[in-house]
């Protein structure tokens, strides 16, 4: 077995849609269709997709919150489908989440105190001195002062609630944090010292991260490897840095011209998509990228390319690297 | 010649329980608008960017007030219209694009009734015209088959398109200055280039004016020829969209600068210390002395004047960046 921390194989998700309430399903929507990745014990992958790709679906079937349509997890060598009912929770506790908008994360009715201890109360036998104590350590490291503990969520900016939901997230003895777009909903001066605060905390305590977001420069900054899907398929995953001097696939290119530049003059190769995300519910023969590809050749709208290695550590599934 | 827009000492506050509180939304804003140009107006939330742009359409809140200041639209002063004559002026001579399509869409009219409504009201078109004009501007923006799309409701349309729809109302009654709040915030990013790539065109063909207010230094640098740089309700620098990215001389433009990530660079980040201001108890001097680095006894007791150090531009600081280095 690898050492990897976590290791998704083949993964797919499917929800069935339309009909009526005891009718049959009318198609299925392909949520997350065949995704592979492995996340290492304190490395950050990151993934990186529009809306609609599947990058929440993905979070959900790793955080055990839907079961997966076919395809293992695997986390620390042992499948997920297989485990206890004890051994779930015993996962659940090691895997948390933090969301992209903390003002609906956290309960307004209790006080901050309580939500940082009842994941430790749900899933280990300690002393109330005790709690209080994790409790009190969990705020220091997020650089809170103890005494927010008798707040409501409500007297928080927004930065400081997430950093109340990192608390929340790290107070199990966490293994993996799943970060859904943690900085999105916050201010830009806020952005830098939640990113800067997750890159500490991962030093620290040596936690995995999947940090998912659409932006990429965020992305790129934060993970050691950066995984780019669309419409519930991984189209390229490489080491972030090296993506970011040469995306391969075109899809991934789109997105980096599409991501702003940091001054006025820095020039782009242009690639402007045309067109819009396809419908998760019919999605083209072949390459599911192929009518907004400016590269489309016949054959990709005909055979479906495989993700494959390109060159060591980078996967690409296009038919622009295939050999044919 | 006098510029499209200058809005000159505007002052906008909000007045709640009773009088009590006043917030400062917009605290002495000055710039100016050329014809053709991009202004952008760059902030965080809370900074007063909005509610100047309510203010200058005069479309502020009820407990809102433009307590001082002048807008001068070519020479005429909008504080001093009513609510009558304003009506005659937006569409007309400002549109505005806000961030959410959804909500800035009537869901009960159809695309054709929503885009058609400025050409009839300010450009009085009629019957054929009318609807060839509509055609235009669906065309215009990129909507694919417009005849058909015409007949749709807005639910019917993706993100981005309806946000391509809001560019066609805003176009409708040719106005001579757009005023985008924020108009991409709510897009993907692939949407989001195609939208601004096509207001830039929109903007080349009919020589329109923007006002672009973001909080995203990246669309600055894409769209923007000026920038004036927001802080608690007041425009802290003022420059060229060059000037601002090379020469940044408040510090709070330098941190907004330094604290936003880089493609393909992993340098650490920098965080603004503290939050921003609450604008109902604005920290006596400079707003910013709090989270400022370079702050100074007369910045926590003495407000900076709006000076330009050489010409270009003006920054609102007693330490601005270049000369403290050039000192030092």
């Amino acid at each position: 077995m690898d050492s990897s921390l976590l290791a998704v194989r083949d993964l797919r998700k499917h929800f069935p849609v339309g009909g009526s309430l005891f009718g049959k399903a009318r198609g299925v929507v392909k949520a997350v269709d065949g995704v592979s990745f492995t996340i290492g014990s304190g490395e950050t992958l990151g993934l990186v997709g529009e809306s609609g790709c599947g990058k929440t679906t993905t979070s959900k079937l790793v955080l055990a919150a839907e079961e997966p349509t076919a395809g293992t997890i695997e986390f620390e060598g042992r499948n997920i489908a297989d485990l206890s009912r004890a051994d779930l929770q015993d996962y659940r506790a090691k895997v948390q989440v933090v969301f992209q908008d903390p003002y609906s994360s956290l309960s307004p009715r209790m006080r901050v105190g309580d939500i940082i201890a009842e994941p430790i109360k749900a899933h280990e036998a300690l002393s109330a001195a005790e709690v209080r104590g994790r409790v009190t350590e969990l705020l220091e490291l997020v650089g809170l002062r103890p005494d927010a503990a008798r707040l409501f969520p409500h007297e928080f900016s927004g930065g400081q609630r997430q950093r109340l939901a990192i608390a929340r997230a790290l107070s199990t003895r966490t293994r993996l944090v799943v970060l859904d777009e943690p900085v999105s909903a916050l201010d830009v001066s806020i952005r830098a010292h939640i990113i800067t605060l997750l890159e500490e905390l991962q030093q620290r305590l040596g936690v995995s991260y999947l940090f998912i977001a659409h932006d990429l420069a965020a992305v790129a900054h934060v993970s050691q490897r950066t995984a780019v899907m669309y419409l519930g398929k991984l189209v390229e995953v490489g080491d972030s840095l090296e993506l970011c001097a040469g995306p391969l696939h075109p899809y991934t290119k789109a997105l980096f011209a599409a991501s702003l530049p940091s001054h006025p003059d820095e020039s782009r190769e242009e690639i402007v998509l045309s067109g819009e995300v396809p419908s998760a519910l019919s999605p083209p023969r072949g390459c599911s990228f192929h009518p907004r590809c400016p590269f489309a050749m016949p054959r990709c709208s005909e055979q479906e390319p495989r993700l494959l290695e390109a060159s060591p550590g980078r996967r690409v599934a296009c038919h622009l690297y295939s050999a044919s | 010649m006098a510029p499209l827009l200058r809005v000159s000492d505007l002052r906008a506050h909000y007045v709640g329980f009773g009088g009590t509180r006043v917030v400062k939304a917009v605290d002495g804003v000055s710039f100016s608008v050329e014809a053709g140009e991009t202004f952008g107006l760059v902030g965080e939330s809370g900074c007063g960017k909005t509610t100047t742009c309510h203010a200058i359409v005069r479309l502020l809140s009820p407990s809102g007030r433009i307590v001082s200041g002048r807008i001068e639209l070519e020479g005429e002063d909008l504080v001093k219209k009513s609510q009558a004559e304003m009506r005659r002026i937006r569409g007309r001579r400002i549109a505005t694009i806000l961030q959410d399509p959804m909500a800035s869409l009537d869901p009960l009219f159809s695309i054709y009734d929503q885009v058609a409504e400025p050409a009839y009201y300010h450009r009085s078109l009629r019957g054929r015209s009318l609807r060839q004009r509509v055609m235009e501007l669906l065309a215009a923006v990129r909507i694919p088959s417009p005849e058909r799309r015409m007949k749709d409701f807005p639910h019917q349309l993706s993100g981005g398109m309806r946000q391509r729809i809001v560019g066609a109302i805003a176009q409708a009654g040719g106005p001579r200055l757009i005023i985008a709040d924020e108009p991409t915030t709510n897009l993907d990013v692939t949407i989001q280039l195609q939208y601004l790539n096509l207001l830039k065109d929109l903007q080349r063909a009919t020589g329109v004016a923007l006002i672009f207010v973001t909080h995203n230094l990246g669309i600055v640098a894409k769209m923007c020829d000026r920038v004036g740089v927001m802080y608690a309700g007041k425009i802290v620098e003022m420059q060229s969209v060059r000037g601002l990215f090379y020469r940044a001389r408040h510090p709070y433009t330098k941190a907004l600068l330094d604290s936003i990530p880089k493609l393909g660079v992993r340098q650490p980040l920098y965080g603004i210390p503290g939050q921003p201001p609450d604008l109902s108890a604005l920290p006596a001097g400079c707003a910013f002395h709090p989270r400022c680095q370079r702050a100074t006894d007369r910045c926590r007791v003495e407000e900076p004047r709006q000076h330009s150090p050489n010409g270009d531009g003006h920054v609102r600081c007693w330490l601005p960046i270049e000369e403290a280095a050039a000192r030092g």
